[in-house]
């Protein structure tokens, strides 16, 4: 048992060694197209000055709609654990 | 009758100072989240510390004759309707979900207030959302914890 957790730390560690060194350099991403695109058209198509907001609430909205809707059911269930001890307060 | 409710009287009385500049700032943050670092995220749980700091300084039941759990809940599904009906709004009018149509109507200047469409609209109802869900998880817990001592003593 011992053995496969040592095994196991050399692999991650290895792996944590490797990634990094592999990486490309800051700045420098391999797939820019989409990137540039959001930069140089937020102003000029949506008239919005933050292009973080203009992507996250308009080109990618569906996006946004599922995170709303994960705090959604965060809150439900939530208040579906805690029901029963609300209900027995009030 | 002095209220033995809530923390001293430090406390409720720095709350009573910064709560309302706290409610400024996350609404500040929601409504020109289009224009500035901000947006409807960090607004709505800037807003919802804002109101957990009251509870916490004056103590629940003085804090829910204010603001009580069920308005929490309206405002949370309705930040999640508004959103809805926006989108659902956008796929009539444009072709598909989300279509920013008041940005293809009446198109804003950059830098303004009144820009980016359908933006600030969205943003609002995320901040309605964000503020009124994590209201209601605070509230929660915190009802828990009441009832557990409540349920001990009995």
């Amino acid at each position: 048992m011992r053995i496969v957790g040592f095994v196991a730390f050399l692999v991650v560690a290895a792996f944590l060694l490797v990634v990094p060194a592999a990486m490309r350099p800051f700045g420098e991403p391999r797939l820019w197209e989409m990137d540039r695109y959001f930069l140089d058209h937020a102003q000029e198509e949506l008239a919005a000055n933050n292009v973080c907001t203009a992507i996250v609430f308009d080109y990618r909205g569906y996006d946004t709609l599922g995170e709303a809707t994960v705090l959604f059911t965060a809150v439900v269930a939530v208040a579906a654990v805690l029901r029963k001890l609300k209900e027995g307060e009030a | 009758m002095p209220e033995k409710e809530g923390m001293s009287l430090i406390v409720k009385e720095v709350a009573r100072l910064i709560a309302p500049p706290i409610f400024i700032f996350g609404l500040y943050l929601t409504l020109t989240g289009h224009l500035t670092p901000g947006g409807g995220f960090p607004g709505g749980v800037v807003f919802a510390c804002g109101f957990i700091l009251v509870v916490l300084a004056y103590g629940g039941k003085r804090a829910f004759r204010r603001l009580p759990p069920e308005g929490a809940s309206k405002y949370d599904s309705g930040g999640a309707l508004l959103f809805l009906v926006i989108g659902l709004i956008g796929s009539l009018v444009g072709g598909h979900f989300l279509y920013n149509f008041i940005q293809a109507a009446l198109p804003g200047t950059v830098f303004h207030l009144l820009s980016a469409g359908t933006m600030p609209l969205i943003n609002i109802a995320i901040g309605m959302k964000v503020a009124a869900c994590l209201f209601m998880v605070v509230m929660a817990l915190t009802l828990f914890r009441l009832a557990g001592e409540k349920g001990g003593e009995s």
